[in-house]
């Protein structure tokens, strides 16, 4: 299943946390820390998956799209398929350049709710 | 989009409500000042404020203050105390007004944790009435029943399991409606509390499987994927066979298809008639499918769980190969090697067949793609490409990033230490190659390296010179010294150049080597390595020089005069000087022949130049080698010092050939590697109780422990010393020299222990101090006898022999009828050690000869030691009396040294010669039960080596 959803900004600053797998709010600083470390570590054009056992739980991958100034991550286990998620990635950045015609981080920074609300019609109802 | 009109309500908070900021406002009042501490004052603000709006008794400012609390909660970490943010969540939930409702869904699906379940029962009830119909409008209803189920299948429903067990019945008519909310929730409730939901759940569940609606289903296969996966046991899941079957021939949808085919690779292992029936239809999907997630999906399917049906694997592999081969998209590449990755070794060569595209992708700019590559090729490796891989994979290192570098180092390391070198053939080029290793730039796997340096000189004695060759050109490059990563490799190169100095083309080149002065960039542990190295060479240096002394019968006295006139000369300084000057003429004339005695000499200097001023070194490690080192300098002076002075002229040679042959019995003995699990090997002879608590030695051993190391090789002498001459002087250990010489040599086995080796390294033989504990614990003796019980058995193929030491269930697998007759001779040893026959012929490795040796060892320490005291001039009148004297210092040892108590019955073997074995078990009779003769013994424990 998806383990949680993150959209960062190159800035290092959180848009978009949402976890599907209770994590204790403490901790939430410490992983999008963890997380955007190892992004911004990647170069550009390689693939798009990393494997993060040490920051999440044991056989979670991370796959994440670099799109203007924003990261979007999904980390998920074994019960997904990782082009899956990519395409995901996709349809999620999609439908919000649907929603807010020509998406930019703006948008997202103050759209808190409707971003969330996006996210749960996606992820748990039709995908 | 939720900023509130004010909705004048009470009077006391109309201002409030009124000037109330929105979420807007707060987040942009955040960005005004995007500096850290700019933000953290706004936050700080920010909180204040809503705690004063969350109290509201107005809907929307309490709306508007959790709204603001949640967006500060979850994306600055503000540090909100958990009530603060649930209990207004909870309040919210009732409100009629579907906005608030949905802003307090919101904040309790982020909220909701295990610290704040005390609040829960509090939303139970509203979340049961938002599930059920009401008489409200469809849609309306359907809005609210959305958000609830949306809060099940939140992550706080995980953390409260008490809240799905009560609402599960709730969730069965939106089941039966094929909501794929309620079907997540149920997932979600099934997975916090099986056994409450199970029963209820499981049923509708399943239906949604066969559900016309393709939500449903999709739904549906998506929530048993995550219920079945691997923590949790699939076995429940089998009897949904037939539906996902149908599932995965019918459905069009790639994410239900690809959550299908998850499942069945989890059930395949399961139940072996599913495989061949899922095998057509994945094979239909994999060659019809354009959508690379699901044809990646198939070929993990096939090469995990359908491995057994070969055409369907050949498949994948093309496909997997297709995706190997995409250049343009790094993904696919990635996901490509990943997949062939999956395969088992049978099918290595068709993972061969893409070898070249695998090894370009080394150089991938991508780091997963490099580490699958790797991966790979490790897969790849045999014995017969091993010299090809490692040698590609080594040039690979020099281009590499120093992470990746010394992944590939250290991969190439496990691959050809596996299970003791068993891939190894070639091990001269594999010590190269180890070398070579070292030297790569970016290396930091120095202690592996450094470990299998010394690894595969004990267990490869083919393999030394080479080892020795390698080693040399380590210790000569000084640049290597300054690599901090490299010390354990030159630890190593130095203990190997030492052990093995035999094999050594140019001593003197080693020993400038070794005490160059870059050395000092050296952490103690390998100075004290170093130095050890430079003893061992010297030693050898000296017993060639002597032996060829003898053999050309040529006059000794030209060379003591020179070393005497050195040494007269005088101080420290003097020497240096001397050695200055030696070092410009002698670098030339010493390389010609490195055992010529302006060689020798030049050595000499050299040492007392270098190691001189390490004897005030404050590491104890480093100084009592050094002191060791210098000792033994000393000694070889002295002993041409008194030679001239008072003896006369044939017992000069015999003098410096003793000491010299004395020091080299020291070094003699191989060291050999000890199998970890030995000990569990030797068997407890019959008849033999051991106790469990030793308490009761306590006493002997704190009153007589009191001069452990003074005791070791002062075993009285067989006629062997008798016979020359030297009296013995009633006082031993006045020396401070003999101190040296009898430390070394249990200085030296230590070192073999602790200092060359880390923990997984074969232990050093330890027999000697063994020897010298005997009366301590029988623990020890078992110790020094696992050497052997370690070497039963040594690999034999058509490369050099490489020692391998059996684990337990090697040993019972390969040898189980070689484990019985071995079993005897084995113990017979242990019972002779017990018995306290002396551990020298048991650690007899080398058969007889070695026997030899050791007594000579013994006799010529006790030699020495007398040669101090005469040096000394404490009884210069003494030399008369040699033969009673002698008598009587083995009388005074008893008394003195208590810890030899025990080691009388060692002695009165060794002076009786092979036969007091019998007569020393006759004395303990009561012991042991009959035994096979153990003169064989020696034989026998020759076939456990090398």
């Amino acid at each position: 299943m998806i383990q949680a959803v993150m959209v960062i900004s190159t800035q290092a600053k959180p848009r978009l946390l949402k976890f599907y797998n209770f994590q204790p709010p403490e901790k939430h600083q410490d992983l999008v820390r963890s997380v955007f470390q190892l992004l911004s570590a990647r170069p550009d054009s390689v693939s798009d998956f990393v494997k993060v056992d040490s920051i999440f739980c044991l056989g979670t991958k991370m796959v994440y799209k670099h799109l203007a100034t924003l990261y979007f991550v999904f980390v998920f286990d074994s019960s997904e398929n990782e082009l899956a998620m990519l395409d995901l990635i996709q349809v999620f950045v999609e439908t919000l350049d649907k929603c807010f015609k020509n998406v930019c981080e703006l948008d997202i920074v103050f759209n808190f709710n409707k971003l969330h609300t996006i996210l749960d019609e996606m992820i748990l109802g039709d995908r | 989009m939720a900023s509130t009109p004010a909705a004048p309500a009470v009077a006391p908070s109309l201002v409030d409500t009124l000037f109330q900021r929105s979420l807007n406002d707060l987040v942009k009042s955040l960005r005004a000042d995007p500096s850290a501490a700019g933000e953290a004052v706004a936050v700080a603000r920010a909180l204040s404020e809503i705690h004063r709006e969350i109290r509201a008794p107005d809907a929307a400012t309490k709306s508007v203050a959790l709204q603001k609390l949640t967006y500060l909660s979850s994306l600055h970490f503000a540090p909100v105390g958990t009530h603060l943010l649930a209990f207004p969540a909870i309040e919210l939930l009732a409100s009629p007004h579907l906005p608030h409702k949905r802003l307090a869904y919101l904040a309790a699906s982020l909220s909701l944790h295990p610290a704040s379940l005390s609040l829960l029962p509090l939303a139970t009830h509203q979340l049961h009435k938002d599930l059920s119909p009401s008489s409200a409008g469809a849609a309306h209803q359907q809005h609210l029943s959305a958000l609830a189920l949306q809060l099940l299948a939140s992550p706080a429903a995980a953390a409260a399991p008490d809240l799905p067990v009560h609402l599960a019945h709730d969730l069965v008519p939106h089941l039966a409606r094929g909501s794929p909310r309620a079907i997540a929730a149920a997932a979600r409730v099934i997975a916090a509390s099986p056994s409450a939901a199970v029963p209820v759940l499981f049923k509708p569940l399943a239906a949604c499987l066969a559900s016309p609606d393709p939500r449903a289903s999709t739904a549906a296969a998506a929530a048993f994927c995550d219920l079945s996966a691997p923590p949790a046991d699939a076995t429940p899941f089998l009897p949904l066979a037939p539906d996902l079957y149908n599932l995965l021939t019918t459905s069009r949808s790639n994410w239900a298809l690809i959550k299908v085919l998850k499942v069945f690779a989890r059930l395949a292992p399961l139940e072996p008639r599913l495989a061949a029936r899922i095998v057509d239809p994945v094979c239909q999907l994999l060659t019809r499918s354009s959508a690379m997630s699901l044809t990646f999906e198939c070929i993990r399917t096939v090469l995990t769980a359908l491995p057994a049906h070969d055409a369907a694997v050949r498949l994948a592999i093309g496909k997997a190969k297709e995706f190997v081969a995409a250049d343009d998209d790094p993904n696919l590449r990635y996901l490509g090697l990943l997949a062939l990755g999956l395969l088992g070794p049978a099918y290595a060569s068709t993972v061969n067949d893409c070898r070249d595209a695998i090894v370009k992708s080394l150089g991938d700019a991508d780091t997963n793609i490099r580490q699958e590559a790797l991966h790979l090729i490790m897969g790849m490796v045999n014995e017969n490409n091993i010299m090809d891989i490692a040698g590609m994979l080594i040039s690979h290192v020099a281009k590499s990033d120093p992470e990746f570098a010394n992944d590939i180092l250290g991969a190439v390391l496990a691959a050809c230490g596996h299970n003791v070198y068993e891939m190894v053939v070639d091990f001269d080029w594999y010590v190269s190659l180890l070398a070579d290793m070292a030297r790569t730039l970016l290396c930091a796997q120095g202690d592996e390296i450094g470990r299998q340096l010394v690894d595969v000189g004990l267990r490869v004695r083919d393999a030394r010179p080479e080892l020795v060759r390698s080693a040399r050109t380590l210790l000569i490059d000084p640049a290597l010294l300054g690599n901090h990563f490299l010390f354990p490799v030159l630890s190593a190169a130095a203990w190997v150049s030492g052990e093995y100095v035999d094999l050594t083309k140019d001593p003197v080149e080693l020993v400038e080597a070794l005490l160059q002065p870059r050395t000092s960039l050296l952490p103690i542990s390998v100075r004290a390595v170093y130095i050890h190295a430079v003893f061992k060479v010297i030693t050898w240096c000296f017993s060639v020089y002597v032996g060829r002394l003898g053999d050309s019968g040529m006059a000794v006295d030209v060379m003591f005069d020179r070393l005497a006139a050195d040494q007269t000369v005088g101080s420290e300084s003097n020497v240096a000087l001397v050695s200055g000057e030696e070092q410009d003429i002698g670098a030339s004339t010493v390389r010609k022949d490195p055992f010529s005695h302006e060689s020798i000499l030049y050595m000499i200097n050299l040492i007392q130049t270098t190691v001189g001023p390490l004897i005030n070194c404050n590491e104890v490690e480093v100084q009592e080698r050094a002191l060791n080192l210098i000792g033994f300098v000393h000694l070889v002076r002295e002993i041409q010092e008194l030679n001239k002075r008072n003896v006369a002229d044939g017992d000069k040679p015999s003098r410096l050939e003793e000491l010299v042959k004395t020091m080299q019995t020291v070094f003699c003995q191989e060291l050999g590697p000890v199998s970890v699990n030995a000990q569990m090997k030797v068997a407890t002879p019959d008849g033999l109780i051991l106790n469990e608590n030793l308490v009761e030695l306590a006493g002997i051993v704190s009153e007589d422990d009191t001069t452990p190391s003074t005791s070791i090789f002062f075993y009285p002498c067989s006629r062997h010393s008798a016979d020359t001459r030297d009296e013995l002087a009633v006082s031993i250990d006045s020396s401070s020299l003999s101190e040296h010489r009898k430390r070394h040599g249990l200085f030296y086995l230590q070192t073999g222990k602790t200092e060359d080796e880390p923990n997984d390294y074969p232990q050093a033989n330890d027999s000697l101090p063994s020897s010298s504990n005997n009366s301590v614990n029988d623990d020890k003796l078992k110790t020094a006898e696992l050497v052997f019980a370690g070497k039963k058995s040594t690999a034999t193929k058509s490369r050099p022999k490489v020692v391998k030491l059996d684990t337990e269930d090697f040993l019972s697998s390969m040898m189980p009828s070689a484990n019985v007759p071995k079993e005897d001779p084995l113990s017979g040893a242990l019972r002779d050690v017990l018995l306290g026959s002396d551990a020298k012929a048991l650690s007899s490795q080398r058969a007889s000869d070695i026997n030899l040796e050791g007594m000579l060892n013994k006799t010529s320490s006790n030699e020495s030691s007398s040669q101090q005291i005469e040096n000394l001039g404490s009884h210069p009148a003494s030399r008369s009396s040699s033969r009673t004297s002698k008598q009587q210092n083995h009388d005074k040892e008893k008394g003195t040294n208590p810890p030899e108590s025990d080691g009388k019955e060692p002695r009165k073997h060794r002076s009786s010669g092979r036969s007091g074995h019998r007569q020393g078990k006759h004395k303990h009779r009561e012991k042991s039960s009959t035994q096979p003769d153990t003169i064989p013994q020696a034989p026998v424990i020759q076939d456990f080596l090398l």
